[in-house]
């Protein structure tokens, strides 16, 4: 499903973290539909710092409404890295109105030409908002992928929210190829497991002590072949049920001394047990 | 430079990876240890420098350029400038934005004219960047100053950034938490120190957690975090796996 995930149109957002980036997946998403891209390079110079005449005026957000006004009937793709970065430099209600203006582009009643589905792919740094803004922005999007991921090998979990359907969800392990490919995958796989360490080889704590930790052959196999003596084994239990003949009943032998009151009388006697 | 911390990172000063965003945080811990280490690994990279590393003789040829934040800062007050300084933000009421600091830095890196190369490549050491904040500087102006840095010196010159940046724990310092996201977020290698949590140890200084961020890779061959104990000695730095402190066992 992470690779159709456009398909559907409408606004995408990309969930990432400090610990699993989502920028590779964005460019991997980007490579996968695009026939034809369009780039808009804002990394230089977002807040036109150079004063040059090339920068397009209204900055990134000058750029996306400029979107809103395209005619062509063709589906469109806008990748957005990142909507962290607007999310920080506009306010929030001008950058969700901007989204749904340009997401629900295809849906507006009594337009004449009639414009192809659109898709708009934002990367979101969950850790640099707060609850407000993301979740305004979890709103407004039809699909929902957030990344995380365990032992090395990265995971999407997708949640897609179609109208007057359940939403669905799953999770679609991945990884991305220096070409930028998606191959997708069906679970961690097994050699991601932690790798030793190369350049520090194992330490074995046990060979540099003033005591011996260390154990003989014989002395391993009298340890393993030691009975506990609170283990119920089954020759305890037929021990116990079959007392051993020639075993005597058991003597009590006891000397009373000077202090000693034996008093014959049994204490209980007045009981009625 | 601390050797066993280049095997940790599987670099070395002639064959280090240039456009790279390196973040330096430390908690509860100070992290200026790692400073020294990537000053020194960028100077031996430079070459050269026969013996030893020698911050006044590479100052003197010009392959270390040092901004003295405080010195600068008195000289705002106090000295009449016809351009922009620097630190003009100090001034500066509502401190908008640091594009003068930013254009210090880009005319620093401007190669000298005549003359052979300063560098292979321009490595910019920011330390630390948590000090804007307590200046005044918002959180987001500071992301924009290391975002138009890393355009100029990773991009453009296809040089390396190193950034300390300091987690002081404080939950409710939403300023620094922001700070410290945006640029991991804007990283490729970060290196957190941690004090235990246990508290001070004679024989084990901190925790250094390595975390790249990088793809994920079909076969991983190298793992995308490590965790080590480290102590610090005289002139270098040890590190060990948790719990395998030599002093412990």
């Amino acid at each position: 499903m992470l690779d159709s995930l456009l398909s559907l149109g409408g606004l995408v957002l990309l969930r990432d973290s400090v610990e699993w980036e989502g920028r590779s997946l964005l460019k991997a998403l980007v490579k996968k539909s695009a026939l034809w891209l369009v780039y808009h390079d804002f990394f230089r110079d977002p807040l036109n710092w150079s004063k040059t005449e090339e920068a397009l005026p209204g900055g990134p957000l000058g750029a996306l409404r400029a979107i809103c006004k395209r005619t062509d009937p063709g589906p469109v793709t806008i990748a957005l890295d990142s909507l962290s970065w607007l999310l920080l430099h506009l306010p929030c209600t001008t950058l969700c109105q901007a989204l749904h203006a340009v997401s629900h582009q295809d849906s507006c009643p009594g337009d004449s030409s009639p414009v192809g589905k659109v898709s708009v792919l934002g990367l979101l740094h969950e850790e640099l908002h707060g609850p407000g803004p993301v979740g305004a922005l979890s709103s407004l999007a039809q699909t929902e992928v957030t990344l995380g991921g365990t032992k090395g090998q990265a995971s999407a979990h997708i949640l897609c929210r179609r109208p007057r359907q359940r939403p669905t969800d799953q999770t679609q392990w991945f990884s991305i190829l220096p070409d930028f490919s998606l191959d997708l995958q069906e679970g961690p796989s097994v050699e991601s497991q932690p790798c030793s360490d190369p350049h520090i080889p194992p330490v074995d704590p046990t060979t540099h002590l003033t005591f011996n930790l260390h154990l003989s052959k014989k002395e391993r196999e009298a340890r393993d072949s030691l009975i506990l003596p609170f283990q119920f084994s089954s020759e305890k239990q037929q021990a116990l049920l079959r007392p051993r003949p020639g075993q005597a009943t058991s003597h009590i032998f006891y000397e009373p001394d000077a202090y000693d009151d034996l008093d014959q009388e049994d204490p209980d006697d007045d009981l009625d047990i | 430079m601390f050797v066993e911390l280049n095997n940790l990172l599987n670099t070395t000063p002639d064959r280090a990876e240039q456009g790279k965003l390196t973040l330096l945080c430390d908690a509860k811990t100070d992290g200026s240890f790692l400073v020294h280490h990537f000053l020194s690994f960028y100077l031996k990279g430079m070459g050269r420098i026969d013996a030893g590393v020698n911050l006044t003789v590479a100052r003197e040829r010009g392959q270390l350029v040092f901004l003295e934040g405080l010195k600068s800062a008195v000289d705002v007050f106090f000295q009449t400038q016809e351009e922009p300084h620097p630190l003009q933000f100090l001034r500066e009421a509502n401190a908008g934005n640091l594009k003068p600091l930013f254009e210090f830095v880009r005319e620093a890196l401007k190669p000298v004219d005549g003359g052979e190369a300063r560098w292979t490549y321009p490595v910019l050491l920011v330390d630390d960047l948590s000090v804007l904040l307590s200046l005044g500087v918002g959180a987001v102006a500071v992301l924009d100053f290391i975002h138009y840095c890393r355009a100029t010196v990773c991009w453009e010159l296809k040089g390396n950034m190193v950034i300390l940046v300091h987690d002081s724990g404080d939950v409710e310092d939403e300023e620094n938490d922001i700070l410290l996201n945006g640029v991991s977020h804007q990283s490729h290698l970060i290196l957190r120190a941690e004090g235990l949590a246990t508290g001070f140890c004679r024989d084990v200084h901190g925790q250094l957690r390595i975390l790249w961020r990088r793809p994920s890779q079909p076969t991983a061959q190298r793992d995308q975090s490590l965790t080590y104990q480290y102590k610090i000695q005289d002139k270098s730095v040890s590190f060990f796996a948790k719990g395998m402190s030599p002093a412990v066992l």
